[in-house]
């Protein structure tokens, strides 16, 4: 990794946010929480134009959800006197959680987006101070058909192309929406996703995607982690095909790809629907290099049996020369690996159950 | 003129710069909706934290008028006599 920084890595829980650091990632000192009581099911780092901003998306059980940053690594928070992230009065709709905080990239440097509950991708031009509703999926003839899974119903995933104005969502239920023209239009995009749940298992939508990442080198091609089913495209999403016959198991909620390399990706495989746990209690990351034809299990260092299942956003990657995974658990333990997936140590354990983590190299 | 006075609870204050309890004058605090757009005017992060933007109180949150919880009289549309005082809590939820 860079020598010239340290890697920052956030950690949102059920109970509040914990800021770990660490310049060798092995060894790491965590914060006390902060946002002590609130679920914090998002955060981000948006290290472009040569600054850090933290993001955390809060829930309060009591008081609602709220977007809040900080500039000065957790020291001091911000929210905006209006708020970040609000409906209007004409939309009949009160924001309910923030799922995902997606800083867009380099050459858009004040561009965020964030994807919400209800159903919703919003859009900030200012480093993310305030946003603005997408109305071109907010109105979409889709929407009285769009579902809630367990979780509610959301867009849990943005994936801005750092191409061209192309943008993917991922909403549960509903499926992969792309749109061509930076978030104007929307159309489905699930041709080879199973919704084996519905009584026409190949609909154009309602496929419950629990995560998709795009390709480092390839923008076109993008992976998913399905409510069953394992997928990658070739063609932004145009058709989908399975990556999953030598996983363990094609159900889980992760989906990573390399900060760099082309056809690189982890999925963390739990058992089934039925059964949210890794498969027989063994816990362990899997890793493609290939784009989803071999994979190979990354489980040193990790306890076992280990039962708990890890939650869509609770992993991520950091941009080090070498990247790093890192994941969280339902059971409060927080794993990081500095040799891209092939080995962890524990960062803190104990915790509150991990929503979400990012990891990022910050000066200092 | 006898005021009306809200109290903050201790979570919310970060949303009042620390303060206490907010007073407002009698003619812009007829009824529970008119308190909380008035202090959406002067706080709207507070207001934000007690009624979601449809306008709904939020479900885990309680407001008293003199001692007498809204849900119990009339919602929002509970009137709000001169010199009255609102208490402002989270329920006992959670988990």
């Amino acid at each position: 990794m860079s020598a010239a920084g340290s890697t920052l890595l956030a950690i949102g829980t059920r109970k509040g946010l914990w800021l770990a650091s660490s310049r060798d990632r092995r060894t790491w000192t965590v914060s006390e929480p902060h946002f002590l009581m609130e679920e914090i099911p998002s955060v981000a780092i948006d290290v472009r134009g040569g600054r850090v901003r933290l993001f955390a998306g809060r829930m309060s059980w009591h008081f609602g959800p709220c977007l809040v940053h900080s500039d000065d690594l957790g020291a001091s928070w911000t929210e905006p006197r209006e708020g970040s992230i609000r409906f209007g009065p004409a939309d009949g709709a009160a924001l309910e959680r923030i799922w995902q905080i997606q800083p867009d990239s380099e050459d858009r440097p004040g561009v965020v987006w964030a994807g919400c509950q209800p159903i919703s991708v919003w859009r900030s031009t200012d480093h993310g101070e305030t946003f603005e509703l997408n109305r071109g999926l907010w109105d979409h003839p889709h929407r009285p058909d769009w579902g809630a899974g367990f979780g509610g119903a959301a867009a849990h995933t943005v994936l801005p192309s750092p191409r061209d104005a192309t943008v993917h969502v991922a909403m549960s239920t509903g499926g992969v929406y792309r749109s061509d023209d930076g978030g104007n239009s929307w159309h489905p995009r699930n041709r080879g996703i199973s919704a084996y749940f519905l009584p026409e298992p190949a609909p154009d939508f309602g496929q419950c995607v629990h995560k998709v990442a795009r390709d480092a080198v390839d923008p076109d091609r993008l992976y998913a982690q399905n409510h069953r089913g394992v997928y990658a495209t070739r063609d932004g999403g145009d058709s989908w095909q399975s990556i999953a016959e030598r996983l363990p198991a094609d159900f889980g909620f992760v989906m990573l790809t390399h900060p760099r390399r082309g056809g690189t990706a982890w999925v963390i495989p739990l058992e089934s629907d039925g059964e949210r746990i890794p498969p027989g209690g063994h816990l362990a990351v899997h890793r493609t290099d290939d784009g989803g034809a071999t994979w190979e299990a990354g489980d040193t260092g990790l306890p076992a049996p280990d039962y708990n299942a890890v939650l869509r956003d609770a992993a991520c990657t950091d941009t080090a020369d070498v990247a790093g995974v890192y994941f969280g658990t339902r059971g409060g333990s927080v794993y990081a690996s500095a040799d891209e997936g092939r080995s962890f140590q524990e960062v803190i354990g104990h915790l509150p159950d991990v929503l979400s983590v990012r990891a990022a190299v910050v000066p200092g | 003129m006898t005021s009306v006075t809200v109290l903050i609870p201790t979570l919310l204050r970060p949303c009042t710069a620390g303060r206490k309890e907010v007073t407002l004058h009698p003619d812009e605090a007829h009824d529970v909706a008119a308190v909380l757009d008035r202090l959406g005017v002067l706080h709207p992060l507070l207001e934000g934290r007690i009624r979601d933007e449809t306008g709904a109180l939020r479900r885990f949150v309680n407001i008293y008028v003199d001692g007498e919880e809204v849900r119990r009289l009339d919602l929002l549309g509970t009137p709000v006599r001169a010199g009255a005082t609102i208490m402002i809590m989270q329920s006992v939820a959670g988990g």
